[in-house]
């Protein structure tokens, strides 16, 4: 069961975060934080991340890819996010990732079901033209089943049509 | 039906379904109460007056708790063609035919009276007799009698409420069928799901399943014994059979990516259903037997929400292959798919009435999702629901009624809609979201 919190939390970070994604050195306070312990870890594969990053990297924790409503292309403002988890899994072949596909409220739940594969899809796609390995996804549907937001407004239904990326094995 | 001769296995059924009522009672989930509420949202002047008189007990211990004649009442006016005569407006008692004074029901422009009275058996259980008049002709339609357990009275009106329904209007009544639905109650991590199944007018609500992640599209099988469909349960959608008396069940797809959207054919020997695991959902079939599955629709779309058409013959679904959701029809074999809705630019989750000429469906323009009932033979389709986010159209076995849900704040509740959106009434079962109504067929006895 995955947590509205979490996902609020992702989005807040997502938001505030998404310039600093695309560099590596701009880390927020947080991250610096973290960075003695990450830098103790053995490096893996000479890549540039270590396991600790998925929570301490700017671009790795964000998590989640809006969409436009009835759509399933992937905007430009979400590539950098497919980028950094694609070079994560690259980086970490042992690492799996759900990739849970959701909607709004407004249409019928079994059509639901079949658009928040197809968002699911895109982003697996885009993951693995991004150098991820096929065998590392898995993309679940919920359709409009597990909204984060109840109110029947633009404003809710933008953050309920995404896709969480949900880390089952992080190495 | 002969009364007389059917007694014993009338008694036989509801010793059987108190039994089973009892057993789910006790696993019922918190409900506000028994008692669902019921508000009647508009009426209609057309429909036929008709008095339902209160049934007097004879026997020596205490009156039943249901109000037979109430339950038939609700019953009548709930379908749009009848309206009763409201209970302040009843002056006089009669018990039976011979009581009747018809100058005082023509007064009140009745054109039916329905009397009646509940006697006690020396077993204990309720022998309910009742007469239907013709007030204008002052003569006798129906004289009949039901036995039933006290618990079990409820079902007994409603089989009343079938035959003056039948005896009236000449298509068999639906009143005593059952409905499924889907519950969630709670948020977040304490979100709970049930699939549920009641009385079609929202009583005696029993638990069919209860799950933390979600249930969706449930589908009942032609025989009304069992039940298909969608859990997440095991992390991914799957598609589950469940025996609703017994409560065993098995799991009948779970592939990889969508398995979704089960309907029962007519027959009961096959199951329509959306699945994914080849890339994208298409519609298959698969033979219950073997479980077998026969692929029906291929390409890139979305097909989904397959429905048999009343002679098994083939299937209507929904599909997003012209761009946005539209309803086609297939061969229940496979081949060519037409296309059958073209107003309104979003249609989807068909509900086929008994006929096969009236499918009702969602219809979306804009941000408005309302129920919507497509005549086949004219093309021509019209709403009959009212709200902002309506959605999953049943349609009774005799399609005189739907029942929809409807969202309303921050709940999903359920609608029941006359077939002419005439008479709208909002079933309140229980605290939390009510959702995805589905019909039950006609009840068979022992049932």
């Amino acid at each position: 069961m995955k947590l509205p919190i979490r996902v609020i939390l992702t989005a807040v970070v997502a938001s505030a975060a998404l310039v600093a994604c695309a560099g590596k050195n701009t880390k927020p306070p947080a991250a610096e934080a973290a960075a003695p312990a990450a830098a103790a870890q053995p490096e893996n594969n000479g890549g540039k991340y270590t396991v600790e990053s998925l929570d301490t990297d700017s671009c790795l924790r964000q998590r989640v890819v809006y969409f436009d409503f009835d759509k399933s292309e992937i905007k430009p403002e979400f590539q950098a996010q497919i980028a950094c988890h694609a070079a994560y899994l690259r980086q970490f072949p042992g690492a799996r990732v759900t990739l849970e596909g959701n909607t709004d409220e407004r249409g019928t739940r079994e059509y639901n079901l079949g658009l928040g594969e197809r968002r699911g899809n895109a982003v697996d796609s885009a993951l693995v033209a991004a150098g991820a390995s096929a065998s590392q996804l898995n993309v679940v549907s919920y359709g409009e089943e597990r909204p984060v937001c109840k109110e029947h407004n633009e404003g809710c239904w933008h953050k309920n049509r995404r896709v969480e990326i949900v880390y089952t094995a992080k190495q | 039906m002969k009364p007389a001769m059917t007694h014993r296995i009338f008694a036989r059924a509801f010793t059987a379904l108190a039994l089973m009522l009892a057993a789910a009672a006790a696993f019922a989930q918190g409900l506000s109460g028994d008692v669902p509420t019921i508000d009647i949202k508009n009426g209609t002047a057309t429909a036929t007056p008709i008095a339902v008189i209160p049934f007097a007990f004879e026997g020596t211990g205490l009156p039943p708790d249901t109000d037979v004649a109430a339950v038939i009442g609700n019953d009548l006016d709930r379908c749009g063609q009848f309206r009763t005569l409201p209970k302040a407006d009843i002056v006089e008692y009669p018990t039976r035919g011979s009581e009747i004074k018809y100058p005082t029901w023509n007064l009140l422009k009745q054109a039916y009276i329905l009397v009646g009275r509940q006697i006690e058996n020396p077993g204990g259980d309720i022998r309910v007799e009742f007469e239907l008049y013709d007030v204008a002709k002052q003569q006798q339609l129906l004289a009949l009698a039901i036995t039933g357990q006290r618990t079990g009275l409820r079902d007994v009106a409603h089989q009343i409420a079938d035959l003056v329904y039948e005896k009236i209007t000449g298509v068999r009544g639906a009143f005593w069928t059952r409905i499924a639905y889907i519950t969630s109650t709670g948020t977040g991590n304490n979100i709970q799901y049930a699939l549920m199944v009641a009385d079609s007018d929202g009583f005696n609500p029993q638990t069919v399943v209860r799950s933390r992640e979600p249930l969706l599209s449930p589908a009942w099988s032609p025989d009304g014994r069992k039940l298909a469909y969608v859990s997440f349960e095991r992390g991914n959608s799957s598609i589950y059979i469940q025996e609703i008396a017994t409560g065993s069940r098995e799991v009948v797809s779970a592939r990889k990516g969508i398995n979704g959207a089960p309907a029962f054919s007519p027959d009961g020997t096959r199951l329509a259903l959306t699945l994914s695991f080849a890339g994208h959902p298409n519609i298959y079939s698969m033979d219950l037997a073997s479980h077998q599955i026969t692929q029906l629709t291929k390409g890139y779309a979305i097909d989904t929400e397959p429905k048999w058409m009343p002679d098994g013959q083939s299937i209507v679904f929904t599909s997003d292959r012209s761009g946005k959701p539209q309803l086609y029809q297939i061969p229940a074999t496979g081949g060519a798919a037409t296309r059958i809705t073209f107003q309104g630019n979003y249609n989807a989750n068909a509900s086929i009435a008994y006929d096969g000429k009236h499918i009702a469906m969602v219809q979306g323009n804009g941000n408005v999702y309302r129920i919507a009932v497509l005549d086949k033979t004219t093309g021509d389709s019209k709403p009959i629901s009212v709200g902002n986010l309506d959605d999953h159209p049943s349609y009774a076995p005799n399609g005189s009624m739907l029942l929809y849900t409807a969202t309303e704040g921050s709940r999903d509740v359920l609608y029941a809609v006359s077939a002419n959106g005439r008479v709208r009434q909002r079933l309140v079962l229980a605290d939390g979201d009510v959702r995805e109504p589905s019909w039950s067929p006609y009840r068979q006895r022992g049932q």
